[in-house]
């Protein structure tokens, strides 16, 4: 069954360092309010529910089950969850949509860094034969690719100072956004990784509301139908890659037609500002594509709802008329490890 | 705001395949095995399916313990279980003889791309990535290898792999509000402010409207048995008789039912409907049990909604 999908609606919480004052459900019930209010939709409306988050943030297994209490899932519901960014389930609710299931999908995503130690907890998701008992944090990891860029000559270190500045710059029209404006590099966090390299550590969440064909145009003015979107993978040991390069953000690109025309905007999930390189490389963006308008991940970067947040930023513009062909990627694992690509249309103006 | 320190620890305990086992035992015998591919490459560290083909790889060949840094991230702050507590740099080496790099740690304040190292053995070798203590800085050529064939008399076949995270835990508003009240040996939950339910314990969400709860409402003490089972083998470490008592209770002026050990009657005599309370011991966060409180039993169909 072939049918248009489209994001009708985005909500995203502020993003701040820790928000323990709040239980995940909590953090999350007012992004949830906030996107079914923009559609009028109630949870009862919603055909497919599906989220992501990481049982590894939370310190405890099932957690997603208590951020369930949120969408009111009782009476049962159709429900999916990913343990992965939110960006998947949104794949996930897009294929629901497609096979004619559901005609909506709520997804939504959310994680808190706060209790935990980020960069110890990103471990646990690594080889658990050769690599994870060594824990290598996600910066090491992320620098080994920086070193690898700039021994390429791909990159050097006032090129990612220039990255580094210029999302947090775009962050200041961001009021969800963590870190904004200006921003000292500061010293190596792992060389040749500064401070300002790195992503902020924080908590927040994020949701997004899917609709089919006719009813997406009931619901939104201008709809963002997802043209395409494909996500893949590249091979398991870091030490068989080619760290410059992102063949499988390039092959999920291609698959979700993003290079069959221009895009005019584009919202890239990179953590790093190093992996902006390669992606921008693997993407083929040249300067006329306005890039990480929101900041990115380098101003605001919650763990399991960052890609989703690329997304909801992408088609936010759209809706607003701000861009007709719009590029979300999403990123998940060490080192750009898998990588999700949609492509967003307006219809035409 | 509650909060607490959570430790997540675990022995991970993995078995090994035929390829995973011989490069293991390899390295406690300090001798390092790689793959090779039907296209002729050798990976190191090996894996028994093609990255690239998917095909199944047996074919062991033994590599050189000295290699070339493919890229490298000086770490001037180890944390926590990584291989060394001085700064070092984490590298991807080549080893001699191989096509592709392995993660470990070079011991040098100095690392440049294209740097040789060499591996330092750990003293004690169990059969483990760690069995590496580290790299360290070697211009010297390659020694001779062994043609080991990759067979041991006695390969290891499984690792155990220990982790342990560290959080801070907090429950958040609600939870918090009802853990305090417990402390005063209270029982707070939380009503809906759509379908009126009173939920205990609350989690300051109502699960069947998805709306926020935030009006507290004081529940119990007394409360009724909604449905019970005997439970007759013993917990380890814990310190109840067998057999005992463990029910669900409906605390008066909830809509939701909590569990706890029903004690104080003889087990065969808890029955749907009999009315009990909390019993408090000195300086507990939660009751240790619930008794029954002499009153008649509880009418049916007055909570016959929340079995």
């Amino acid at each position: 069954m072939t049918r248009d999908i489209a994001v009708v609606a985005f909500a995203q919480s502020d993003i701040r360092r820790t928000t323990e004052e709040s239980s995940e459900v909590e953090m999350l019930m007012p992004v949830l309010h906030d996107v079914l209010h923009r559609t009028g939709l109630k949870t009862a409306d919603i055909g497919f529910t599906c989220s992501g988050s990481s049982d590894y943030l939370a310190g405890r297994a099932f957690s997603f089950t208590l951020a369930l209490d949120g969408v009111g899932a009782w009476p049962p519901i159709s429900e999916s969850h990913v343990e992965m960014d939110g960006a998947w389930a949104l794949y996930e609710a897009w294929v629901k949509l497609r096979t004619g299931d559901a005609d909506t999908a709520l997804v939504y995503a959310y994680g808190k860094s706060s209790p935990g130690h980020l960069r110890d907890v990103l471990t646990r998701q690594l080889d658990p034969y050769y690599v994870a008992p060594l824990w290598p944090d996600s910066v090491a990891l992320a620098a080994l690719q920086a070193q690898a860029l700039i021994d390429a000559g791909d990159t050097d270190e006032r090129e990612l100072a220039e990255i580094a500045a210029r999302s947090r710059r775009a962050a200041t029209l961001n009021p969800h956004a963590q870190q904004r404006g200006s921003h000292p590099q500061g010293d190596y966090v792992v060389t040749p990784l500064r401070h300002g390299d790195c992503p902020p550590i924080g908590d927040g969440a994020a949701a997004v509301i899917l609709a089919a064909g006719d009813r997406a145009r009931e619901l939104c003015d201008r709809p963002a139908w997802i043209r395409g979107i494909d996500h893949r993978i590249e091979a398991h040991s870091l030490g068989v890659r080619d760290l410059t390069d992102s063949p499988s953000t390039r092959l999920a690109a291609e698959k979700a037609g993003a290079f069959e025309r221009p895009v005019d905007t584009a919202e890239l999930h990179a953590p790093f500002t190093s992996q902006e390189v390669v992606l921008r490389k693997a993407l083929k963006l040249d300067d006329s594509v306005r890039v990480n308008l929101s900041g990115g991940a380098l101003a605001a970067n919650p763990v399991m709802a960052a890609g989703l947040i690329r997304i909801g930023e992408a088609a936010t513009r759209v809706h607003r008329g701000e861009a007709d062909r719009a590029l979300a990627h999403a990123t998940s694992g060490p080192c750009l490890q898998q990588n999700l690509v949609a492509v967003l249309e307006g219809d035409p103006r | 705001m509650l909060k607490a320190p959570l430790v997540v620890e675990f022995p991970f305990t993995r078995s090994l395949g035929p390829v995973q086992s011989a490069f293991l035992t390899g390295l406690r015998e300090r001798t390092v095995l790689g793959v090779r591919t039907t296209d002729g490459r050798v990976l190191v560290p090996p894996v028994e399916y093609d990255p690239v083909t998917a095909e199944e790889l047996r074919d062991l060949v033994e590599v050189a313990p000295t290699g070339t840094v493919t890229t490298w991230a000086h770490n001037p702050a180890p944390r926590r279980d990584q291989p060394l507590a001085t700064p070092f740099a984490w590298a991807l080496i080549r080893l001699d003889g191989a096509d592709t790099a392995l993660l470990h740690a070079v011991d040098a304040d100095t690392v440049h791309t294209g740097m040789r190292v060499r591996i330092r053995w750990a003293d004690d070798r169990e059969g483990a990535i760690t069995d590496i203590a580290c790299f360290e800085p070697y211009d010297g050529p390659a020694p001779e290898l062994t043609g080991h064939s990759g067979e041991f008399a006695d390969p290891v076949t499984g690792i155990v792999a220990p982790a342990r995270l560290d959080y801070t835990y907090s429950p958040g508003r609600a939870q918090t509000a009802y853990i305090t009240a417990l402390s005063q040996q209270r029982t707070v939950g939380e009503r809906c402010p759509r379908c009126r339910k009173v939920y205990v314990p609350p989690r300051g969400a109502c699960p069947t409207c998805g709306v926020a709860t935030a009006e507290q409402v004081e529940v119990g003490p007394h409360g009724t048995v909604t449905t019970f089972c005997v439970v007759n083998i013993k917990a380890k470490n814990l310190d109840i008789e067998v057999p005992y008592v463990y029910g669900h209770i409906a605390l008066d002026g909830a809509d939701l039912a909590l569990h706890g050990r029903i004690a104080g009657i003889p087990y065969d005599q808890v029955r749907m409907g009999l009315r009990v309370e909390p019993v408090w011991t000195e300086g507990a966060r939660y009751p240790d049990h619930y008794r029954p409180t002499g009153e008649p039993d509880a009418d049916y169909d007055t909570y016959k909604e929340l079995l």
